[in-house]
């Protein structure tokens, strides 16, 4: 039965990719919402989601899944430390008007195999073809440099996740891919985007909000700094006091 | 266990943290320090960012003060007129320190020039120190007695205009010599998360002349308020000071303050005054290392 049906599945990807009707995805993540504990250690988000058929028919060659979760863009200054007089100081700096404070990328096989490298830079899929828009092009022989460091420095932090293979497509139908959310991610709206490739080509892609925030104490904390500098003040000098004239009164009695 | 720190973004070790505070507490009791030129530089090395290390130390040095600052009133050993007159100058100067913070930050030097600072600084009081306190060992073992220093304040000081008396001091000078100082030592609270009691007293007996008996209190005096004035600035300027670090170290340094005050008294001053040296110069040799060593990290990242 099976078999059979592989075999007019054949002539249906022919068909499905020349364009009329292509597959679908309806993606879901666990998390809609991620909020930053006082323990906070980092989350793991759950992307998964459902491949829809024009016809309801698996072809015979799966596609591939690629997820991307993606923090909110910052404008950032890149520093580079140089030996000057004996001493290791920052020396060139390069600014970025837009990188991603967060980049994680989980794919159902290698990406070199998904895409041809135009697709994949079309589509920041990969560390390596994340948009990295340095803000002049005066020092061009620089850039790359200050691109690889800014991308080592990240993934380092794990900031910057790249997880190939790790996709689980269950039937051809349904897949899943678990993502790790460092503890260092700032607050802000991320973005799960999940691509279906086929045949080196995207042929479908769906996009999904995420809102990572500071809970509880933290996100009061974290609040009243910004908002209430003068009590915030105010009250980290009254609990320096406190506690030290408590000790102090404790101290003198024992 | 981990403890997450809402303005410094990372997870710590809460034993870490209480238990570094309680080191630099020890220290600060024994030999009657404020302690933030240990705290800020320990801060950095565990990976808090300088900025975050340096406002949150001052808030600690805070805490680390109080009850000395209330002893010595007791004990009526604090001239309030000179430290008045010192805190007005830290207010000046850390307010002078938020400006020289973040023309620095800016210009993304802040990490050279706090090592900077910290190696020169920590390195020339260290060696005075110790030079000072094995002088005075090899006079005690062989039984002399140094010559008593005259008392007397830098001719600088002589030389500026309007006198005021310091009756406790012993003093007839001009206000703006004391003023200066504060303005310094408030830089540098503000810069380093130091009170600054290793540059303040050596300079109230050396450049101003005061007397002795008041020095350590009025310096805790000067060193409470600044240190206040420096957490304040901090908190409406860099937004650094990470109210759950400073809790952290304060329960560590209070506690640790009170057993080194104890231990303090079984020591003979001049062991205790090269066992600071000591700790200093290795602070500051740590420093200058990290200066010159190849760093981990050659690029850093900041968020504009």
């Amino acid at each position: 039965m099976k078999r059979w049906l592989r075999f007019i599945g054949l002539p249906l990807v022919a068909w499905a990719s020349g364009g009329a009707s292509l597959p679908t995805l309806v993606p879901d993540v666990s998390q809609r919402e991620v909020e930053i504990q006082y323990s906070f250690k980092g989350a793991e988000l759950l992307l998964f989601g459902a491949i829809v058929y024009p016809d309801g028919v698996v072809p015979k060659k799966a596609p591939d899944i690629v997820v991307v979760l993606k923090g909110p863009e910052q404008a950032t200054v890149m520093r580079e430390k140089q030996k000057i007089a004996g001493i290791w100081v920052n020396a060139e700096t390069m600014r970025f008007q837009s990188t991603p404070s967060f980049y994680a990328i989980a794919s159902s096989r290698s990406l070199d195999h998904l895409t041809d490298a135009r697709t994949a830079a079309i589509y920041e899929l990969g560390i390596n073809n994340i948009q990295l828009s340095p803000a002049s092009f005066d020092n061009l022989e620089q850039i790359p440099r200050f691109e690889r460091g800014l991308i080592d420095l990240q993934t380092r932090r794990g900031l910057f996740v790249e997880k190939q293979g790790t996709v689980e497509i269950t039937g051809g139908v349904l897949y899943r891919a678990r993502l790790p959310l460092s503890a260092r991610a700032i607050v802000g709206n991320y973005t799960a985007e999940t691509f279906l490739i086929q045949d080196g080509r995207v042929v479908a892609a769906a996009i999904r909000d995420i809102v990572v925030r500071k809970s509880g104490f933290e996100r009061f904390m974290a609040f009243a700094a910004q908002q209430y500098s003068f009590f915030y003040g105010m009250a980290a000098i009254f609990v320096a006091v406190a506690m030290g004239w408590i000790a102090g009164t404790i101290g003198r009695r024992v | 266990m981990d403890l997450y720190l809402p303005i410094a973004n990372l997870s710590v070790n809460i034993f870490v943290i209480v238990g570094l505070g309680g080191l630099v507490g020890l220290l600060s009791g024994m030999f009657g320090v404020g302690g933030g030129f240990l705290t800020t530089p320990l801060l950095i090395f565990y990976g808090i960012p300088p900025t975050v290390a340096a406002a949150s130390a001052a808030t600690q040095v805070t805490g680390a003060s109080v009850s000395g600052v209330i002893d010595h009133l007791s004990r009526d050993t604090v001239d309030v007129r000179m430290g008045a007159v010192l805190v007005g100058g830290g207010v000046v100067g850390a307010v002078f320190g938020a400006g020289i913070f973040s023309l620095l930050q800016a210009a993304g030097q802040m990490d050279t020039v706090i090592a900077i600072l910290y190696v020169v600084l920590l390195g020339s009081i260290g060696l005075l120190m110790a030079y000072e306190s094995v002088h005075s060992i090899v006079a005690m073992r062989t039984g002399q007695r140094p010559p008593a220093r005259k008392r007397r304040h830098h001719p600088l000081v002589a030389a500026l205009p309007f006198r005021w008396r310091f009756y406790k001091s012993g003093l007839y000078i001009s206000p703006l010599a004391p003023f200066l100082l504060g303005i310094a030592t408030g830089v540098l609270t503000m810069l380093l998360g130091v009170g600054g009691g290793f540059i303040m007293v050596p300079a109230m007996l050396y450049l101003l002349g005061m007397t002795t008996q008041v020095v350590v209190g009025t310096s805790l005096f000067q060193i409470l308020f600044v240190t206040m004035a420096s957490t304040l600035v901090h908190s409406l300027t860099t937004k650094a000071v990470d109210l759950v670090l400073a809790m952290l170290l304060l329960l560590g340094s209070v506690t640790g303050a009170q057993i080194g005050t104890r231990l303090s008294r079984k020591i003979r001053p001049e062991y205790l005054r090269i066992g600071l040296a000591f700790v200093v110069l290795v602070v500051a040799i740590r420093m200058a290392l990290g200066l010159g060593w190849r760093p981990d990290e050659i690029y850093t990242l900041d968020v504009r």
